[in-house]
C-alpha cells in the first residue's frame, strides 16, 4: 500500500487545497528532448499563421466560407469526412506510441506539458530557482516581491494573450487581426475569443498545471489502459537502490548495507506532479523523464551506474526480455498503417470538380409545340480548385436526350456555380424515367466530373 | 403567463438554486464518526485499489462560481417566471436586430443598382447573379429553374411577351402581378361552335385542321374572339390576350387542349411580388428574366421569330 499522497487538509473539509508545486530546474538529456519539442511546437504554432502560400494564409480555417486551408491542400465541407479520418489517425496514433513507449505525448508534446514549461521558463526568469522561489512565497510583501511577482504577471499575460492572438489567427487572416488589434477594431467574438484562448492558457499553464492532468484529462486516465508489461516506463530500480540511505560520497554501501539510492530527494524534487517515482508507477506520472535526468546526474556524481531511475519496461526490470512485437503493438501499428495509407490516398484523390443535378419539383416535364419533352433542372458546379475552369456539359452515351439552352459553363476557381439547364428528347420514342449521366469537363485541364440524373416522359405525349 | 405557472417556475428556479447549495455545502465535511479512509474500498484485479482521494479546492469553487453565474444570469436575462430581466433581452427583439443588420448590408449592395436602368444591369455580374438567387428562391416553382415555364405558366426565354417585354413593363408585371383571363365560351358557342373556333385558331397557327370548321370558325371568331385577340389574331399585350398565330402556347396547341381553353375559359394569374420581395429584388429579377431572352435558343424560336406578331419594341430580336 503506497501512503496518501501529500495533501493539505483543511479541517475535516472532503476538499483539499492543493499544495503549490515547486519543480526544480534540470538539466539531462531529456530535459533537451523536451526543449527542442517545445520550441518545434511551438514554432510551428506562433509561426504557422504568419507564412503566405499562393498569395493566401498558408494555414488558415476559414469557417465563414467552410474552407479549410493547409498549404496546397483546400479542404471544402464535402473533404470534413477526411478531417474526421485525421482526428480517428491522430486517435491511434496515441494508442500505438502509448502501447509501445508509454506517456510520450504527456511528457514531450502535449500542449499542457509544453505551455507549462515555458511559463515555468517565465517564473524563473524572474523568481529564481526553486528555493528562491518557496522563499519567495513564504516572504512577506514588499517591493522586490511585488517587481518580482508584477513582472511573471505581465510576462505570463503578455505571452497568453499573444496565443490567444495566434489561436485566433487560424480562422481569421492573421494580418488583418493584426491591424484590428492595432485600431482596436476587432469584432465582439474575435475579442472574446483571444481573451478565452488566452486566459485558458493563462490559467492551464500558469496555475493548474499538473491539476489538469490529474483531475480533468481524459487521455490521464485511458492511457492506462493501453499499458501492459512490455510498455515503456519511468521506473526504479527497487532492487539497486534498496535500502535507501545517505552516505559520504567515497563511502562503500555494501559495508553500510545500503542500495544505490542516496535519498537525496532530486528526483521528488524536479517532478512537476509532485509525486515520488520509487514509491513504483503511479497515474500522476505522465513521463517526462525529469527524475531520469535528475538521478543520473547524482549518479554521476556520487561514480555509480546510472539507470537507478530510467526508462525501462516492467519485463526488463524483472529480467525479462523486451518484446516490441506484440498482439497489442501489431494491431495499433496494422490500423495505423491502413488509416494513413487511406489518408493519403484519399487526400490526393480528392474530386476537384463536383456536379451537382437537381431536378426541378413542380412540373414533371414540358411538351413544346414541336412535340418535343423537356425537363429542367438545377445544375451545382463545385470548382474546388484554385484554378478558374470552363467546363463543357454533355449528355453521356444516350442520344435521345440533348441539352437545349447552354454548354459551356465559366467556374471562377474556388466557388460553387449554379446554372439553369434544359435537357430534351425531340420526338421521344420511349415514355417514363430513364437514367441520364451529365458530363462536366474542362477540356484544357482535363478537370471533370459525372453525375446521374432522371428525365422524365410522359406515357401519351 | 399566469400569475400560477410566474410563482411556480420562480419558486422552482430559486428551490433548485439553493438546494444545490446546501446539498454541495452538506457533502463538503466528513460526518462526525466517519473514518479516514485511504482507500474506497473498491478491489479489481486482485489487487487495483481507489483511492479515496479529497477533490481539490477550486473544484468546490468552480461549483460556487456557476450558482454565482446563474444568478448574474437570472438577474440579466428572463428566466424567473415572468421576470424580463434588467437587460430586456427578448428573442424576438434578438431577430429585429439580426435582420436590421442584414437590411443594412442589403442595402450597401442594392444601393448600387437603383439609379442605372435596366438594360445596362443585364451586363452587371453581380446584379445578374442576384436576381438569379432571387428567381430560383420566388419564381422558380412555377416558371421553372430554367425560366422556360410549364403547362399554365409561361416561358419567359422565347421573346414573346403576353403584357410587352419591355424593361418597365416585365417590373411592372413582376411588381403588380398580372390577371389574363380568357372566359368561359363553352355556354355561348355550344359544342358545335367551339369544335369550329378551335380548327380555324389551329388553322391559325399553320397547324393542321379541318377546313370546312374552320371555315365556319372564322366568322364566329370574328364575332366573339376578335374584342380581345384581334382580327388576325395576333393578340392584345394590353389585355395579356395571347397571339395566336404563333406556334407559342400556354395551355397546349392540340386540338383537345384547345377545345377545353375556349370551352371552359382560362384564369392565368400572376401574383404580385412588390410586398413579398420589395422595389430592389423585384428590379433584379426583371434583369435576370430579361439577360435569358436573346441568348437562349428554343425549339420555337424560328416560329417566334418568322411571326411578326408582337408589337414593336416589344419583343427584344436575338
Amino acid at each position: 500500500m503506497k501512503p496518501l499522497p501529500k495533501l493539505v487538509l483543511v479541517d475535516d473539509s472532503l476538499y483539499a487545497a492543493q499544495a503549490k508545486i515547486y519543480p526544480r530546474e534540470i538539466e539531462g538529456r531529456f530535459a533537451r528532448l523536451r526543449t527542442i519539442a517545445v520550441f518545434a511546437l511551438l514554432g510551428v504554432f506562433y509561426l504557422f499563421p504568419w507564412l503566405r502560400w499562393d498569395g493566401r494564409q498558408a494555414v488558415l480555417f476559414d469557417l465563414p466560407a467552410r474552407k479549410f486551408y493547409i498549404f496546397g491542400l483546400t479542404f471544402w465541407p464535402q473533404d470534413f469526412f477526411w478531417l474526421a479520418w485525421l482526428l480517428i489517425i491522430a486517435g491511434v496514433s496515441l494508442f500505438f506510441v502509448t502501447a509501445l513507449a508509454g506517456r510520450l505525448w504527456c511528457g514531450y508534446a502535449c500542449p499542457q506539458t509544453v505551455w507549462t514549461e515555458v511559463f515555468l521558463w517565465i517564473e524563473r526568469a524572474c523568481e529564481g530557482r526553486r528555493n528562491q522561489r518557496i522563499k519567495l512565497d513564504a516572504a512577506p510583501w514588499n517591493t522586490e516581491k511585488l517587481l518580482r511577482k508584477g513582472a511573471k504577471q505581465l510576462l505570463w499575460i503578455g505571452f497568453a494573450a499573444w496565443t490567444g492572438f495566434t489561436f485566433v489567427g487560424f480562422f481569421t487572416p492573421i494580418t488583418d487581426l493584426a491591424r484590428e488589434t492595432v485600431h482596436f477594431t476587432l469584432s465582439g467574438w474575435e475579442t472574446f475569443w483571444i481573451v478565452f484562448y488566452g486566459f485558458a492558457t493563462y490559467g492551464n499553464a500558469g496555475f493548474l498545471r499538473e491539476q489538469v492532468c490529474k483531475y480533468m484529462c481524459p487521455y490521464a486516465r485511458f492511457q492506462s489502459a493501453m499499458f501492459d508489461k512490455d510498455t515503456l516506463i519511468v521506473s526504479y530500480d527497487v532492487a539497486r537502490g534498496e535500502l535507501r540511505g545517505a552516505r559520504k560520497r567515497n563511502a562503500d554501501p555494501k559495508a553500510l548495507g545500503l542500495g544505490d539510492c542516496v535519498d537525496c530527494d532530486a528526483c521528488v524534487q524536479v517532478c512537476p506532479t509532485g509525486i515520488d517515482i520509487r514509491d513504483g508507477l503511479q497515474i500522476e506520472c505522465i513521463a517526462c523523464a525529469s527524475c531520469i535526468d535528475a538521478c543520473d546526474a547524482v549518479m554521476d556524481k556520487m561514480g555509480y551506474a546510472r539507470g537507478l531511475v530510467g526508462y525501462t519496461t516492467e519485463n526488463l526490470r524483472a529480467g525479462k526480455p523486451l518484446r516490441l512485437l506484440r498482439l497489442r503493438t501489431l494491431l495499433y501499428g496494422g490500423l495505423l498503417a491502413f488509416l494513413l495509407g487511406t489518408f493519403v490516398w484519399g487526400v490526393a484523390h480528392r474530386a476537384p470538380l463536383i456536379v451537382e443535378v437537381l431536378r426541378d419539383r413542380n412540373a414533371l416535364y414540358r411538351r413544346s409545340a414541336d412535340g418535343a419533352i423537356e425537363n429542367s433542372y438545377t445544375v451545382k458546379l463545385v470548382n474546388k480548385t484554385q484554378a478558374a475552369q470552363r467546363v463543357r456539359l454533355t449528355v453521356v452515351d444516350d442520344p435521345r436526350v440533348t441539352i437545349a439552352d447552354r454548354s459551356d459553363v465559366a467556374l471562377p476557381p474556388g466557388e460553387v456555380t449554379s446554372v439553369p439547364l434544359t435537357l430534351r428528347a425531340v420526338s421521344p420514342d420511349f415514355s417514363g424515367m430513364v437514367r441520364i449521366k451529365l458530363a462536366a469537363r474542362d477540356d484544357a485541364s482535363g478537370v471533370a466530373a459525372t453525375q446521374t440524373a432522371q428525365f422524365f416522359v410522359p406515357e401519351k405525349p | 403567463m399566469s400569475a400560477f405557472w410566474n410563482w411556480y417556475i420562480v419558486l422552482f428556479v430559486a428551490a433548485n438554486v439553493v438546494g444545490i447549495v446546501w446539498l454541495l455545502l452538506a457533502t463538503a465535511r466528513r460526518k462526525r464518526g466517519d473514518i479516514e479512509q485511504a482507500t474506497t474500498g473498491h478491489v479489481w484485479d486482485e489487487d487495483l485499489q481507489e483511492l479515496n482521494n479529497p477533490l481539490p479546492l477550486w473544484w468546490l469553487g468552480l461549483f460556487l462560481i456557476s450558482v454565482v453565474f446563474s444568478g448574474c444570469y437570472l438577474a440579466f436575462y428572463p428566466g424567473l417566471g415572468a421576470n424580463a430581466g434588467v437587460l430586456g433581452w427578448t428573442s424576438d427583439k434578438e431577430v429585429a436586430a439580426d435582420l436590421a443588420d442584414n437590411n443594412r448590408k442589403l442595402e450597401a449592395v442594392f444601393a448600387r443598382f437603383r439609379d442605372q436602368p435596366i438594360e445596362h444591369l443585364e451586363h452587371d455580374q453581380q446584379a445578374l447573379t442576384l436576381g438569379h438567387n432571387v428567381f430560383v428562391n420566388n419564381c422558380a416553382a412555377c416558371h421553372g429553374s430554367d425560366a422556360r415555364g410549364a403547362k399554365g405558366y409561361p416561358n419567359l426565354t422565347d421573346n414573346d411577351w403576353l403584357y410587352g417585354g419591355a424593361p418597365d413593363t416585365v417590373v411592372a408585371t413582376i411588381a403588380k402581378g398580372r390577371n389574363g383571363v380568357m372566359p368561359p365560351w363553352g355556354p355561348v358557342l355550344g359544342d358545335q361552335g367551339v369544335e369550329e373556333v378551335a380548327n380555324y385558331v389551329l388553322m391559325l397557327s399553320g397547324q393542321k385542321a379541318d377546313a370546312t370548321l374552320a371555315a365556319a370558325g372564322k366568322a364566329r371568331f370574328a364575332t366573339t374572339c376578335v374584342a380581345c385577340h384581334g382580327p388576325e389574331g395576333k393578340g392584345n399585350p394590353a389585355l395579356g390576350a395571347p397571339n395566336l398565330t404563333d406556334n407559342i402556347w400556354l395551355y397546349g396547341n392540340t386540338l383537345e387542349e384547345i377545345k377545353a381553353t375556349i370551352k371552359n375559359g382560362r384564369n392565368g394569374r400572376m401574383p404580385a411580388w412588390e410586398n413579398v420581395l420589395g422595389a430592389d429584388r423585384v428590379r433584379l429579377a426583371a434583369v435576370w428574366v430579361l439577360a435569358q431572352a436573346p441568348h437562349v435558343e428554343t425549339s420555337s424560336a424560328p416560329v417566334a421569330a418568322a411571326a411578326p406578331a408582337a408589337p414593336a419594341g416589344e419583343a427584344k430580336q436575338p
